[in-house]
């Protein structure tokens, strides 16, 4: 496969830089300075050092023995980054970028969150590299995800609360993009995912690749093979993303997308499955949007996943098929979280729970001789306030 | 010569500024924003820009957030502000310019867009999140129908960035006078007009000037070294305040024709413009 982005910031023909001219220059400068760190050993051997030190990686690659025996089918591992330091994936690509914004002398980030997890994670780099902290957050994940938002303040960070629009994650994204928009000199903005204006898109999957160039590692030592599936929650993409794109070359490995099926049609996030190709937040991907080019509300139990958009080479990667991409429910998702708790003593974020429970229905359809590895991107902490009344009334019949 | 750059040049000669206000369509209903395109022109206008409402509008601060709320509300889309450019057309004839966002343009489809719009009588297309290095499936198609892909510039872009934008430029160039969001400012910044008449320098094209402009008086102060002074949040604050009211047109037209006075009553010294 040829490498992506091409020279333009595009993979195929999605991606891009579609925000306002103000931001243009600001996003030619990150993308220079991140393709001189890229090459340079120091900052290679700092990101090392802070991932290693602070982050806690590698993270183990665990043998679910039990869920293994129970399901009938494939060896299954969990690639464990619910074991980071913030408990998600999402610190690995804010060690990044905190790194690129002392590179670049600014001493103001902000970011945008959903479940709050890349929200707590920017709070903690900032604490750590002493950089002043805004986080754009809805109103209604303000309420979902509580111990968040508790988090980030006990950090030092501010939370500013979004009450525009559906009051979720995108509209968190365009309260981020204005205030960026209006104090671009001296901001950095770390965004949180996969998608966003070039060269975001392409720095997060770097800073996350170290979660499959880990995998690969860990699974041929123990197998002295690779795998035979990759399986990941997709909402922006950043732990699918991350997990993927170092076997992207490997032709044998197969690729699975899991996004949020939400409560069924009409009512979910799951942007390849259910959008059209579109322009939101700086790139063109698929989106959730009405026939007029309105983006659409979405619904998912996972804030993390109740987005609109997706990654731009995530929407390649499905026009390429090297990707496939499937739907879980709400329902579903929360009876995985159980699954999981009970049968391997790990409780999974409600994001990676969407993909425990796609691997129930399809790993036991496999042979018993070949591999998967899921993504168990989140631990569940900061979900059991919102499943706590869902698991007295729904799950227990 | 399309009719902005006709329209540019008839000032010129008169040694004016253009005046180029700024509504969302359909806020809060397309009928009234139907009068209100009659009163701005019975006003003086000299252009109009037409908001097509997008449910994400990132570059717009709370005025225009909400007004492009009222028109999705009231079921405004690109089909019907089409139908209504056409209604209008019958007596307008200052030109029309739609400001929109790049994907509702993108799914209605470029093609089918440029050729709509020309037939209905728009004249330019600015789309704020489409810069030009992002620009050619829709530059392509305006170009066939000749209308005018406005393309804007703001207080980061460098010169030599600049000079690359406006070798693509129609029409005119839109500056963008604040490092921000639209929406209104106390004050504008201080080297507002060194960087306008630099710019102007450069360009084959007029440069209009716009984002946080909201009272005579500074119309006024920009039209000093702009070739148009664009105005948009404080359209859309009176139309959040009275647009339900029956003189809700009246009344943007009453304010706007304040704005054209104060262009017209300011000593006509007109910068030279150097040749490109």
């Amino acid at each position: 496969m040829p490498r992506q982005p091409d020279a333009s910031g595009h993979f195929g023909p999605y991606g891009g830089r579609y925000v306002a001219e103000t931001l243009m220059p600001a996003l030619i400068e990150l993308e220079e300075v991140y393709r001189r760190c890229r090459r340079e050993p120091a900052f290679q051997r700092e990101l090392r050092a802070l991932s290693q030190d602070y982050v806690g990686r590698p993270t183990p690659l665990t043998f679910a023995a039990r869920l293994t025996e129970q399901w009938g089918g494939a060896k299954v591992y969990l690639k464990r980054e619910d074991l980071n330091h913030t408990g998600a994936h999402k610190i690995n690509n804010t060690i990044g970028q905190a790194l690129l914004a002392r590179r670049m002398g600014k001493s103001r980030v902000i970011a945008e969150t959903g479940a709050g997890q890349h929200g707590v994670a920017t709070a903690t780099v900032a604490a750590l590299f002493g950089f002043k902290c805004e986080v754009f957050m809805g109103a209604e994940d303000i309420v979902r995800q509580a111990p968040n938002v508790f988090r980030m303040h006990l950090l030092g960070a501010t939370v500013h609360e979004v009450t525009s629009g559906t009051r979720t994650l995108k509209d968190a994204m365009n309260e981020a993009l204005r205030d960026w928009i209006s104090h671009v000199n001296e901001t950095f903005y770390v965004i949180g995912t996969v998608a966003g204006p070039h060269p975001y898109p392409m720095l997060v999957r770097d800073f996350q690749s170290v979660i499959g160039r880990e995998a690969r590692q860990q699974v041929r030592k123990r197998e002295g093979r690779l795998p035979d599936y990759l399986i990941a929650c997709v909402g922006g993409g950043s732990n699918a993303m991350g997990l993927f794109a170092p076997f992207l070359n490997d032709a044998s490995v197969r690729m699975i997308g899991v996004e949020a099926g939400g409560t069924g049609e009409g009512k979910n996030a799951a942007s390849i499955t259910g959008g059209q190709v579109g322009v939101l937040h700086g790139s063109k991907s698929y989106v959730l949007q009405d026939e007029t080019g309105q983006i659409r509300d979405t619904h998912s139990i996972a804030a993390g996943l109740d987005y609109p958009g997706v990654g731009p080479e995530l929407s390649y990667l499905r026009d390429q098929q090297r990707v496939q991409y499937v739907t879980v429910e709400d329902q579903e998702a929360l009876r995985a979280m159980k699954l999981l708790a009970e049968t391997e003593g790990i409780i999974p974020a409600l994001e990676s729970s969407h993909a425990i429970a796609y691997a129930a229905r399809f790993v036991p359809t496999l042979r018993r001789d070949e591999i998967v590895i899921l993504n168990l991107s989140g631990r569940g902490d900061k979900d059991l306030q919102s499943v706590m009344p869902l698991f007295e009334t729904e799950v227990r019949s | 010569m399309t009719r902005i750059t006709e329209t540019f040049v008839a000032l010129r000669a008169r040694g004016e500024v253009a005046l180029i206000p700024y509504i969302t369509a359909g806020d809060p209903t397309l009928d009234v924003t139907e009068q209100v395109v009659y009163e701005l022109v019975r006003n003086g206008v000299d252009l109009i820009e037409l908001g097509v409402p997008f449910s994400d509008p990132m570059a717009d601060g709370p005025a225009n957030q909400l007004a492009s709320e009222r028109a999705l509300r009231s079921g405004t889309s690109l089909s019907r502000i089409f139908a209504l450019v056409q209604q209008v057309r019958q007596s307008v004839s200052v030109p029309i310019i739609l400001f929109t966002y790049y994907n509702p343009v993108f799914r209605y489809g470029a093609a089918r867009f440029a050729r709509d719009a020309r037939q209905v009588g728009v004249d330019g297309v600015l789309c704020v999140d489409l810069p030009p290095e992002e620009a050619d499936e829709l530059k392509i198609e305006t170009d066939r129908q000749d209308l005018d892909l406005i393309f804007l510039l703001a207080p980061t872009s460098s010169l030599v960035r600049a000079r690359k934008v406006l070798t693509r430029a129609r029409g005119f160039v839109y500056y963008v006078s604040v490092t921000g969001v639209t929406g209104m400012r106390d004050a504008l910044p201080d080297d507002l007009g060194e960087m306008v008449r630099r710019i102007r320098g450069l360009s084959p094209v007029p440069v209009g000037v716009g984002f946080g402009i909201s009272s005579p008086a500074q119309a006024a102060q920009v039209a000093e070294f702009a070739d148009a002074v664009i105005v948009g949040s404080a359209l859309s604050r009176i139309l959040e305040t009275h647009g339900t009211e029956p003189d809700a047109a009246a009344q943007v037209g009453s304010f706007v024709g304040s704005l054209k006075q104060a262009l017209r009553e300011r000593t006509l010294t007109p910068t030279p413009k150097p040749e490109s």
